[in-house]
């Protein structure tokens, strides 16, 4: 696999929490990959670490096969923190101006490509405003351009549509598949399970500091499957149970079912065909993230974590 | 590097352009001149005038008592205590008879009770007045009173001070005034710019946009980038209010009567001495010239550019020190009164000392002080204004400086460490203990 970041054991302790406990994981050149958790699992903290704000405590990051070197590689990366923020007074270009060439973006180079993403989203009469002007949902449509407009390999985005209409919110997703396509890799990382189904390809989950589940959306949903099928039939007929299947639930014309242990849902298929049952839909029911995500973290005192002592 | 710059320039413009910096930079001078202006012309025409009626049987001191613009003595005889306001007089005045050898007190009553400058004054008066008398006496002749008068009234202490071969006019009265306002100068600009880069970084970590930056560029370039741009406005807010002084006071000399203005060109190019033959000099020619004069005799060159340095010198020490404060506030300001307390306790002691220091510039405390870089900037500047090296050696002035920079590179060394950790971190009431702990835990 093409890795354009590598994470190998990384390790970052505070006093009172392991934040981040031997974590390590893959992420492939051009694709939208999801880092999920709970709130406090350390979602940030491997973030701030990956954007070269803080330090490991031990592991290495690995960016493009070499080592991780803030002092270069912090251009190379267009980081959205959560947390956004930007200078209330000041001109919302000028603002947009200052930030890219913090980012090593000639003023020129810069101008030029803000000029571009402003005409893109409709912001061009905004130049001369001030972000105290805009609404929550404008002002996160700058920091995703401010966010982007230098071109970066690697793209962190937290929680880019909190905030945002569904317009905006299509907006902003479209642009994220359309630098995938032209190479940017993306990491997302949010709670909105069904963005993440719709959006990544591959997911990470952490909780209390380590990983927890790693893999690709299709693969991790076959995992977690439960051989749950939905059967749609005539209205009126009713399915009998048999050692192959176990009824989960009835609706008017649609059953569901899980089928038992050493049964394939050609069983099924064979026994409803002999009962001259008329089948008019068939399909597996795959968990979604989101149940997946509730199973997995619930019961591990994932909130109560934040005011529990190291055992070391 | 780079970056740092491009910090520094925002910072820079963003305060320049903003329409208060404006304000307050060309307000603030036409206020004081104008203030100056103020209390000048009415301590000159607001005035009150006493119509004094002086009770003097013997006539003891009718022929010396002199009338001002202020004080008019008149000697009416059929006044007295009870019917004196009736006559139009304002006060009543009652001298007994005097002999040198008893003590006796002269009384005064008043429709309005008087002002202790003015009661001063006539006391001056009545005193100079009986000594005349007294003199006169003693058989001593008017005409030669008169010139004695003439002769001490302009006299006054020249002080010099002597290095090796030459010797220079010194005066300590315009020393201790030097000296006392750029201690206060530099004492309230530590606040007023130490304040401004808390607020600052205040401002960037509850806006939610230091992290933003900061995966851009190192905290502590971010930190010494508020610190130097919010330094070179303050450098430039100096710059225009020497340039606004020095162009408003020549505008109001410019208003000076024609004659006056060429009889202190005179007096400036003839040493103080005026030129026999020529026309005399008026009396406020010559005191604007000696004004003028004193004022020159400071050592200007080395007073504004130790002002230049312990100015930066001391923003620096100090400023480090309030962004770390600013970088562990978080939502609620009144968190930074707190841990403000231990940067502006030594900053007001500071103070005090420089007052102390501005009339004895060479005790034990103001040496150490000076050399303390708590304090060295504002104490230091006191006694510089004395004159270095006669009232400060060089190896002081050079120590004095050395520890002052080495200071401000702790503090900033410090106070970056603080910074580092405190810019990111929300939701946390900080301690000056937790504070000294991030200061020297490992990266």
């Amino acid at each position: 696999m093409d890795a354009l970041l590598r994470l190998q054991n990384l390790k970052k302790y505070y006093a009172t929490q392991k934040a981040v406990d031997d974590i390590s994981f893959d992420i492939e050149r051009g694709s939208i990959f999801g880092l999920l958790g709970p709130n406090g699992a350390g979602k940030t903290t491997l973030l701030r670490m990956i954007t070269g704000i803080f330090y490991p405590d031990s592991g290495a990051i690995l960016l493009d096969g070499t080592p991780f070197n803030p002092m270069v590689d912090i251009e190379k990366i267009g980081y959205m923190p959560e947390e956004r923020g930007m200078y209330k007074k000041m001109k919302i270009g000028e603002q947009a101006l200052y930030l890219a060439q913090l980012k090593g973006m000639s003023k020129a180079d810069a101008t030029e490509k803000i000029k571009y993403w402003f005409k893109k989203f409709e912001m061009e009469s905004w130049w001369n405003k001030k972000v105290e002007d805009l609404s929550k949902g404008m002002s996160q449509k700058l920091q995703f351009v401010i966010t982007v407009l230098h071109e970066p390999k690697l793209i962190i985005l937290d929680e880019p549509f909190s905030g945002l209409d569904p317009l905006n919110a299509n907006l902003i997703k479209d642009e994220i598949y359309a630098l995938a396509k032209k190479g940017s890799t993306i990491i997302f990382s949010t709670h909105r399970m069904e963005q993440v189904e719709e959006i990544c390809d591959h997911i990470v989950l952490v909780n209390l500091g380590k990983k927890i589940l790693d893999g690709t959306v299709a693969n991790i949903k076959q995992q977690f499957k439960e051989n749950i099928f939905s059967i749609e039939t005539e209205a009126g007929v009713s399915l009998t149970e048999s050692p192959a299947f176990s009824i989960v639930r009835k609706e008017a014309s649609k059953t569901l079912v899980k089928i038992n242990e050493g049964f394939r849902p050609n069983d099924l298929l064979q026994q409803l065909i002999t009962q001259n049952t008329q089948v008019v839909g068939f399909n597996e029911l795959l968990p979604s993230l989101n149940d997946i995500f509730i199973h997995l973290v619930e019961g591990t005192q994932a909130n109560a974590r934040a005011f529990q002592p190291i055992q070391e | 590097m780079n970056k740092t710059w491009l910090i520094i320039q925002r910072e820079y413009s963003s305060r320049v352009k903003n329409k208060r910096f404006l304000i307050l930079t060309f307000l603030t001078p036409i206020l004081i001149v104008g203030l100056i202006a103020a209390t000048t012309y009415f301590s000159i025409t607001g005035v009150e005038h006493r119509n004094i009626a002086v009770i003097d049987p013997n006539n003891f001191i009718k022929n010396s008592l002199k009338n001002t613009n202020q004080i008019n003595f008149s000697f009416p005889n059929n006044v007295d205590s009870n019917n004196y306001q009736q006559k139009g007089f304002t006060d009543i005045l009652i001298i007994p008879k005097f002999d040198k050898d008893t003590k006796t007190d002269y009384i005064l009553r008043s429709k309005k009770s008087m002002g202790l400058m003015l009661q001063e004054s006539i006391s001056t008066k009545i005193n100079s007045a009986i000594e005349d008398q007294m003199l006169q006496d003693a058989g001593i002749q008017q005409d030669i009173l008169d010139s004695i008068h003439k002769a001490s009234q302009y006299s006054e202490l020249k002080a010099y001070e002597d290095k090796g071969s030459t010797s220079k006019e010194s005066n300590a009265g315009l020393a201790m005034g030097i000296g006392y306002a750029s201690g206060l100068l530099i004492y309230i600009t530590m606040f007023i710019y130490g304040t401004m880069v808390m607020r600052g970084v205040m401002e960037e970590k509850t806006n939610r946009i230091a992290e933003v930056i900061i995966s851009s560029v190192k905290p502590f370039e971010l930190m010494m980038g508020k610190i130097i741009g919010i330094g070179a406005v303050g450098l430039t807010q100096f710059l225009l209010w020497i340039i606004l002084i020095i162009s408003l006071t020549s505008a109001a000399a410019g208003f000076l009567p024609a004659d006056v203005q060429q009889q202190v060109a005179t007096l400036q190019q003839s040493n103080g001495q005026m030129a026999g033959g020529m026309m005399q000099a008026s009396e406020s020619a010559v005191k604007i010239y000696n004004i003028q004069h004193t004022i020159s005799t400071a050592n200007w060159p080395l007073i504004i550019g130790c002002f230049i340095f312990y100015f930066i010198g001391g923003y620096l020490f100090y400023a480090a020190l309030f962004a770390a404060v600013g970088s562990t506030v978080n939502e609620d300001p009144q968190d930074a009164q707190s841990l403000m307390f231990p940067i502006t306790m030594p900053l007001i002691f500071s103070y005090v000392i420089t007052t102390m220091v501005t009339q004895n510039p060479n005790t034990p405390i103001a040496f150490w002080a000076s050399i303390i870089p708590f304090s060295s900037p504002m104490v230091m500047m006191a006694r510089v204004a004395y004159g270095v090296p006669s009232a400060v050696s060089y190896w002081e002035l050079a120590l004095s400086m050395l520890t002052l920079i080495a200071g401000f590179i702790f503090t900033t060394w410090l106070s970056g460490r603080i910074y580092r950790t405190g810019i990111l971190l929300y939701g946390k009431k900080v301690t000056w203990k937790i504070l000294i702990k991030w200061a020297f835990k490992k990266a």
